[in-house]
């Protein structure tokens, strides 16, 4: 290779079809007056899916002008295992144990949108007591899975002390989710018709000893990271998504709330035991990254919120419906869905009356989210990339599913 | 002749210097950072977990030296000495007791500040002839910051000149007075930012940024090379502690004799903790805003610090 850095590709470099070269990225750009001979070229990188901040195994081809982005394609499907596929060749029972695996950060919410499929199947009335453990455990899990995303996006700006204060307050939350659920990510807990155990008086107590650390520690984390000048310096203005942007590209979540949309699922398509908590839902106004970041915030401070209420508002009774040991929900189809961390996470059955699955499919959050980045990632700067795959909090496991 | 021996005899001293320093350094910035992030850092190798860095010298040195297939190997294989000596040099006209500079020289100030920026050549080498993009976008990032820094951190210690009315650091130390600390105070920020960027650590690394350029310039080196980049980093902070302790703190004439020395060994450890609690607390920044910060913010403050230091000088 004569040339230092020679940006053409190697054929079968890109998945074929995926990326169009076209011209060659590396044309000619721009010619100072004067110096006809001296050219810039733009660079292409190409970040993951071994890299440290993407998140996962997501891959960006970006093609620089300097530091500025010119153009940005996004590579998924590192991380597929077929989990739809699978599904259908597994009872309705285990559909849960896939869920965990999708979106790994925030396991309880997958697992709840497919149990509460298989029960609109079934119609199975599920008992207050569980619905009220599910409310209690989704929170929890949503603060864990939000102190990983905290911890990452000041990790994303080089503050590596956040992601180790974010990750003493997730253990703390994790340590609540083993002792109930016996997992500390992999949960299966949520059961078609209930939920796996209830709580005991110690991790009752465990969970309020966590609310009365949480508080100081929220604040803490706002005046460490949000506070601090340089990250507003970063974030403020850039990754910008408007109203109807964010909806054209179907968010949900922070990510859209972010945007000025108020849509909640906890509130506008209740389940579980929302319909009887009190909590607000974190809308920004300019949809940039740092209204993103202000909106999770917010939304683990109610969160905490609602995991007080839930924890003294759990009513007596059984955890479990009556279900039979192999479900064989009746033909036809159903769809629930749930807020997960992420957004709205849906779950789609087909039922041909037999034990499995017809069809099976995940609507995962992320998927919609990183289809967005594409969008405001050209015309920023290569720094400002990481700041803003930190920003629409991906998991790469639900996106390649 | 002599001055050739003494020339060499020193530039080893000053080797020595910043081996034992990057290793005090590394392991009390493993220490300290521990602290900060709520971990314990090294605690198995020797007491306190002092051989730690030791240990970890050894395994560098033992490493397999990998050079890129499509690396420049010559220039490779040298850039990290250029990057290494000149800030091995720059510390041999720094003053470490009162009247003794290793190299007394009427351009002290000139030296200490002019030389290091050398070793800029050798991280835009290192990027380049790594042939990779990362590499050479680090390379490229670290000559536009290390150079526009350059001036803010010259017009910083540029007010000694005036007050002392000569370049020579040994002046500069004997002339010292108690109210230049509170004089300089602007110059000192200035000095002690402006060092931090020049040296290329956080939260102002971004030619090595770990979450966009995976280690920058130096991502292709492993092993020995490696660890040479790494004892310039600490040279340079050792070097910009040291410089700085003696000449904005004036330890030598605070107190005499061996406390002085005593004084201004603590001094320059405290700045070098600075230092590092910078790195270790506050977020990286985005290029553009580092030149912004650069030519905007720091630039104009040293400048009217020398302002400041010029009106005062007349009536003295």
């Amino acid at each position: 290779m004569s040339e230092l850095h020679d940006t053409s590709y190697e054929p079968g470099l890109l998945a074929e079809g995926t990326f169009d070269p076209g011209e060659r990225p590396a044309g000619i750009k721009r010619i100072p007056r004067g110096v006809e001979h001296l050219a810039t070229e733009h660079l292409v990188v190409n970040v993951g899916p071994q890299h440290p901040s993407t998140h996962g195994v997501l891959r960006l081809v970006l093609e620089l002008d300097g530091e500025t982005i010119v153009n940005a394609e996004i590579v998924i499907g590192y991380l597929h295992r077929g989990i739809e596929k699978l599904g259908e060749h597994r009872r309705y029972h285990q559909l849960g144990t896939l869920m965990d695996r999708g979106d790994y950060m925030s396991g309880i919410h997958g697992e709840l949108a497919a149990a509460m499929a298989v029960e609109q199947l079934m119609e199975t009335e599920v008992p207050a007591k569980a619905q009220w453990l599910r409310t209690l455990m989704s929170e929890i899990n949503r603060i864990a899975s939000h102190m990983v995303w905290f911890g990452t996006f000041g990790l994303d700006c080089g503050a590596m002390g956040q992601f180790l204060y974010a990750m003493r307050d997730r253990e703390a939350l994790i340590d609540v989710l083993e002792a109930v659920t016996g997992q500390r990510m992999m949960f299966n807990y949520v059961r078609p018709g209930g939920v796996l155990a209830d709580l005991t008086p110690e991790m009752e107590s465990a969970i309020r000893t966590f609310l009365r650390t949480i508080d100081g520690y929220l604040d803490e984390h706002d005046a460490l990271l949000g506070g601090n000048e340089i990250l507003q310096m970063r974030v403020k203005g850039i990754g910008t998504l408007d109203r109807e942007t964010a909806v054209a590209f179907g968010l949900t979540g922070a990510n859209l709330r972010g945007s000025g949309v108020g849509y909640d699922v906890r509130r506008d398509r209740p389940y579980a035991a929302y319909p009887e908590l009190e909590f607000d839902v974190p809308v920004g106004s300019t949809g940039d990254a740092w209204d993103r970041y202000t909106v999770r915030m917010g939304e683990m401070r109610q969160a905490v919120r609602m995991i007080r209420q839930c924890i003294d508002g759990i009513p007596e009774g059984d955890i479990m419906a009556k279900v039979p040991k192999v479900l064989r929900p009746p033909a036809g189809e159903s769809y629930a869905c749930v807020e997960s961390s992420r957004g709205e996470l849906g779950v789609h059955l087909v039922s041909d009356g037999s034990d499995m699955p017809y069809r099976f499919r995940y609507r995962p959050p992320s998927l919609y989210s990183l289809q967005a980045l594409e969008e405001i990632l050209p015309g920023r700067m290569f720094a400002d990339a990481i700041m803003l795959i930190g920003s629409i909090d991906i998991v790469l496991g639900e996106i390649d599913r | 002749m002599s001055g050739l021996v003494w020339g060499v005899v020193w530039g080893l001293a000053a080797g020595v210097l910043i081996a034992i320093a990057a290793l005090i350094g590394v392991w009390w910035e493993r220490k300290f950072s521990g602290a900060i992030q709520m971990r314990i850092g090294p605690q198995e190798l020797g007491p306190a977990g002092l051989l730690q860095t030791l240990a970890d010298t050894v395994k560098l040195v033992l490493k397999e030296d990998i050079i890129p297939g499509r690396a420049d190997v010559t220039v490779f294989r040298i850039a990290p000495l250029i990057v290494f000596a000149p800030i091995a040099m720059s510390l041999v006209v720094v003053p470490y007791a009162a009247g003794f500079a290793p190299l007394d020289t009427s351009v002290g100030i000139l030296f200490f500040m002019a030389v290091p920026a050398v070793s800029v050549i050798g991280v835009m080498l290192a990027g380049w002839s790594s042939r990779n993009t990362y590499a050479s976008i680090g390379g490229v990032r670290a000559a536009a910051q290390m150079i526009s820094y350059e001036l803010p951190r010259t017009l910083s210690v540029l007010p000694f000149v005036l007050l002392a009315g000569s370049m020579r650091p040994l002046d500069i130390v004997a002339a010292w007075q108690w109210w230049w600390v509170p004089l300089l105070a602007i110059g000192f920020v200035v000095y002690l930012i402006s060092s931090v960027a020049e040296l290329n650590r956080g939260p102002f690394d971004l030619p090595e940024a770990e979450s966009e350029l995976v280690a920058g310039y130096f991502a292709d080196y492993s092993g020995i090379r490696w660890a040479i980049f790494m004892m310039a980093e600490y040279g340079g902070l050792l070097a910009a502690a040291v410089f700085g302790a003696a000449l904005f703190f004036g330890p030598f004439s605070l107190l005499p004799g061996a406390a002085g020395v005593v004084l201004f060994v603590i001094l320059s450890a405290v700045l070098a903790t600075v230092m590092m609690w910078a790195k270790w607390t506050f977020p990286r920044m985005r290029p553009d805003q580092l030149m912004g910060v650069a030519w905007k913010v720091l630039t104009p403050m040293a400048l009217v610090q020398l302002v400041l230091v010029g009106a005062v000088v007349p009536w003295l």
